[in-house]
């Protein structure tokens, strides 16, 4: 554990060096920016006013204990929760500066553009060739090459294509649980979005499985904004520019990773990240 | 007290329903000792209610077994493609067949898209409501309806208002009306049986609700949307008393929708009851009884394969 | 180059309907779901329209409690029938309801998996078997056997009880199976670690906790009898009498209008519709008792 923060110290030093203090640094303008924002669903309030800022190319992590809401965040931003009928929000999303809460905004096209990876994987009761497809497919392409580059291209990315390219046709649910859940990924990047929130992606799967998705995502992050929540402290570390900390439905404190993991500003991030929580 | 509760079992029971609650945890099978001891009363009573489910299965094996014994060797190539003569005595069952197949397929054609959009309403389309219980309410008393007055609304609306004659389609309609809330049931059983994660996923990758319906969740249902299909098709192949009043009973190849058509479970009825010609009546319960099986069969496999792939 | 931006942009009438699609979506579907259950709606109104004149002429209370049915003359009375439903949906109940729920219980407390899966097909076919068949077999089998063993013409209350009741036990049993499956295990659980055995644990927990969907399962099956009509012509007999005994024949309601409508016109054929009313009001009050039984239950559970 010492040894750890040891290493997490100098890792630090580095990307200070060039990064520089926290939120003010960051690389261009946020692609995402949420504020003030409240959501809930019926009676029960979820999320108290988050304001944060999502920058392009970059991982953020977003850590915390369970039921504090971090789920319901991910779900608010591609407006996955206005399918439940008493979600409840207030404040604002702009992606790209659009408000993604407008009433004249196409849910589905901002759902293909922030594409999302589930806990679980999912694969859908098709082949692995249409669950590749079904999305693009639904996007308006029609075109053969097109899709079979989609299909091979997003196979590559998620590291999977060598495993599966002799088996496309096979029904998904054939694959073992990590391969489902590099498909998933590829599901997602086959709709080339621009942001990728990944819901624990790695929770149920092994060691070797979470490296491989990991190293997906590494290959990523210069192409996507990428909002990763996880459970896994260590992950978050090794895995993320940025990290947020939320507690029950409080956005803590977020700021570069490395500050996050050694300094932070909140005496209750610091407990949850050394494991003295509750 | 020991040699009344044996002699008496009611005071017995009577004593141990209103008596006061047991001192300890393990009282029962201490008071239980005093009559009947609870293991032997476990072996009878075990055994009666096997007893009861075994003559259930005995009943149905005795009556396949017997119509098929009794009707099958009647059952010539003949039989299946010859029209009856002298009013059922001599010659087949093949208007019959046909007339069944006519009625049964148009009725499931009828009622399956309205029936399985009735359950994409109420199972991805609405939620619980006033409006929801009423459709259900409405399902639920449609189902209870006995056939026989279903014959009677058909004749008098279908055949007689509607102008369509005692005919196939009036027959159709009316059997549509019957077998409806067993595929609403099904259908939405099917419909709701499909992990609700399918639906996230599906909406995640940019789907409206319709697409998501249409390619994920029927796509997924559909063996067991079949399954309810398959069934309301043998219900309809063994309907008899709301067909008489609206398909009715003429013994000869209908020619369009519009004709009257006798169905087989029809024919049987008639052959048997007015002692036409019993080898006839054996051999159509036969091939009536066959229909059914297969059917049942095929619902079996429908099922099979929905339980493998909403697993 | 991504998708999403690559996609040509919707014409502002395009773009609305696809935020209003839902909604059209929705509205249509309704529109069906409507539609189909305004068959009931029809079906009340009609066979209402047809029966209810002749019965009001002739007087409600006279036209159920008349023993007088004489077409010919104008006599409409179906006091005979209505007793002779009753007579065989009580028989039909009493050996419907032993087998069916005796059925159910097995099924769900004392059945290795193996004997599911050939008990559940079973009576699954039993369902499925046409009415005619199980009124044939009724006819050749069971009512020379009643004639033989026990006198009477054969065609009887009983043989037409009989009949019914493995008729219902199907719809018994399966409504029973729900009810009996939807206890929590751990009311079983906990019963049979106090040390009571198996039939004491099904007697004293499980039968009465699911009591309310049992009594729905039976009222149920007795819409089943009562309206069952084929099977009941060929083995009950038929004749005009009120029943005195379980071995005299009986005609029913559904029996009446089946064997009557074929030849009948002008105020008879008006009377097999006011039969029909009078069997569809039996049948309602028993959807309805049902209904209301198994909505309790329902939600006692949900509130629990
Ligand atoms: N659809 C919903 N309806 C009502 N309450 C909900 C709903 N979804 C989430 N909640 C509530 O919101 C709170 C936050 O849930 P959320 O899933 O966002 O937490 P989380 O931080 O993702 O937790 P975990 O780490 O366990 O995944 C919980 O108390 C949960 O009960
Ligand atoms: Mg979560």
């Amino acid at each position: 554990m010492m040894s750890a923060n040891n290493e997490m110290h100098k890792v630090d030093h580095i990307r200070c060096s060039h990064v520089g203090e926290h939120c003010a640094t960051s690389p261009g303008p946020a692609k995402i920016v949420v504020r003030d924002f409240h959501a809930g669903f019926g009676e029960t309030q979820v999320l108290r006013n988050v304001s944060l800022d999502i920058y392009p190319c970059q991982r953020l992590a977003i850590i915390g204990p369970a039921g504090g809401g971090k789920t319901t965040f991910l779900r608010s931003l591609n407006r996955l929760n206005s399918l439940e009928h008493d979600f409840r929000h207030s404040g604002s999303i702009l992606l790209d500066g659009q408000d993604i809460f407008a009433s004249n905004v196409d849910v589905a096209r901002i759902r293909r553009r922030v594409g999302m990876l589930y806990a679980v994987p999912i694969p859908l009761p098709l082949s692995i060739y249409e669950n590749l497809t079904y999305g693009p497919r639904l996007a308006g392409i029609r075109d053969r090459h097109r899709l079979d580059e989609l299909v091979e291209t997003s196979l590559k990315s998620a590291i999977l294509w060598d495993e599966v390219k002799d088996r496309l046709r096979e029904p998904a649910h054939n694959l073992s649980g990590g391969q489902q859940q590099r498909m998933c990924l590829a599901r997602v990047l086959a709709l080339e979005p621009e942001v990728l929130l990944l819901d624990e992606p790695c929770s149920g799967l092994d060691p070797i499985s979470t490296a491989k998705i990991e190293d997906a995502l590494d290959e990523l992050k210069s192409r996507y904004t990428v909002v990763l929540v996880t459970n896994n402290t260590k992950q978050a570390a090794r895995a993320s520019e940025r990290t947020a900390f939320f507690l029950m439905g409080e956005m803590i404190e977020c700021g570069p990773t490395a500050v996050i993991f050694t300094n932070p500003r909140h005496g209750r991030t610091s407990d949850y990240i050394t494991g003295h929580f509750g | 007290m020991t040699r009344q509760a044996i002699s008496n079992p009611l005071h017995a029971d009577e004593g141990a329903d209103n008596g006061a609650p047991p001192p300890q945890i393990n009282a029962p099978r201490h008071r239980r000792q005093l009559r009947i001891p609870p293991d032997v009363a476990q072996r009878i009573v075990v055994g009666g209610l096997w007893a009861i489910a075994m003559s259930a299965v005995a009943v149905l094996l005795f009556i396949i077994v017997f119509i098929m014994v009794k009707g099958l060797p009647h059952v010539t190539p003949e039989f299946l493609l010859q029209a009856p003569a002298k009013g059922g005595r001599l010659g087949g069952v093949s208007p019959m067949i046909f007339g069944t197949i006519a009625v049964a397929g148009l009725a499931v054609l009828i009622a399956g898209p309205i029936g399985v959009i009735t359950a994409i309403y109420l199972t991805e389309y609405t939620r619980e409501s006033k409006l929801t219980a009423f459709i259900r309410f409405g399902a639920d008393c449609l189902a209870g309806i006995p056939s026989i007055i279903f014959g009677l609304f058909g004749f008098v609306f279908f055949a007689d208002t509607l102008g369509l004659g005692i005919s196939i389609i009036s027959g159709a309609l009316t059997l549509a009306l019957m077998v409806l809330p067993t595929i609403i049931r099904t259908s939405e059983e099917a419909i709701r049986a499909v992990p609700a994660a399918f639906r996230d996923v599906s909406f995640g990758l940019g789907s409206t609700r319709w697409q998501m319906v249409t390619r994920v969740v029927l796509r997924s249902a559909l063996p067991g949307i079949g399954t309810g299909i398959v069934l309301s098709i043998g219900r309809s192949i063994s309907e008899t008393a709301a067909l008489m009043l609206t398909s009715g009973m003429v013994a000869r190849h209908p020619s369009s929708v519009f004709d009257s058509a006798r169905t087989l479970a029809l024919h049987f009825f008639t052959l048997s009851r007015e002692g036409i010609s019993m080898p006839k009546a054996y051999a159509t319960a036969a091939v009536l009884v066959l229909a059914i099986l297969m059917i049942n069969l095929l619902a079996y496999w429908f099922m099979r394969r929905f339980i493998a792939r909403v697993r | 180059m991504r998708a999403s931006q690559g996609m040509p942009k919707r014409s502002p009438l395009g773009a609305w309907l696809d935020r209003k699609q839902d909604l059209f979506i929705s509205s249509i579907l309704l529109v069906v779901a409507l539609s189909a259950i305004s068959g009931l709606v029809v079906i009340t109104a009609f066979i209402f329209k047809e029966g209810l004149p002749i019965m009001l002429q002739v007087g409600v209370g006279k036209f159920v409690s008349s023993s007088d049915w004489y077409p010919a003359e104008g006599h409409f009375g179906i006091f005979p029938m209505i007793m002779g439903s009753l007579a065989v949906t009580a028989g039909a109940l009493v050996i419907g309801g032993v087998l069916g729920l005796g059925c159910a219980v097995v099924l769900t407390q004392f059945c290795p998996r193996w004997a599911v899966s050939i008990l559940k097909p079973s009576i699954e076919l039993l369902a499925g078997i046409p009415s005619v068949v199980y009124g044939f077999i009724g006819v050749v089998i069971l009512v020379p056997m009643i004639r033989v063993h026990l006198g009477g013409p054969g065609l009887s209350v009983l043989a037409s009880s009989i009949v019914l009741g493995i008729m219902m036990l199907p719809t018994v049993t399966s409504i029973s199976v729900d009810a009996l499956q939807a206890v929590p295990k751990a009311y079983r659980d906990g019963s049979i670690a106090l040390g009571a055995t198996h039939w004491q644990t099904t007697r004293m927990v499980i039968l009465k906790a699911s009591r309310s969907g049992l009594v729905a399962a039976m009222i149920l099956g007795m819409g089943r009898a009562v309206g069952e009509t084929m099977a009941v012509i060929m083995v009950a007999g038929n004749t005009l009498d009120v029943p005195d005994s379980i071995l005299a024949p009986v005609r029913t309601l559904t029996s009446n209008i089946a064997l009557e409508m074929g030849y009948a016109a002008g105020d008879h054929r008006k009377a097999l519709f006011a039969t029909g009313v009078v069997l569809f009001v039996i049948i309602m009050i028993l959807n309805t008792i049902a209904l209301t039984v198994s909505r309790r239950r329902s939600r006692r559970k949900s509130g629990a």
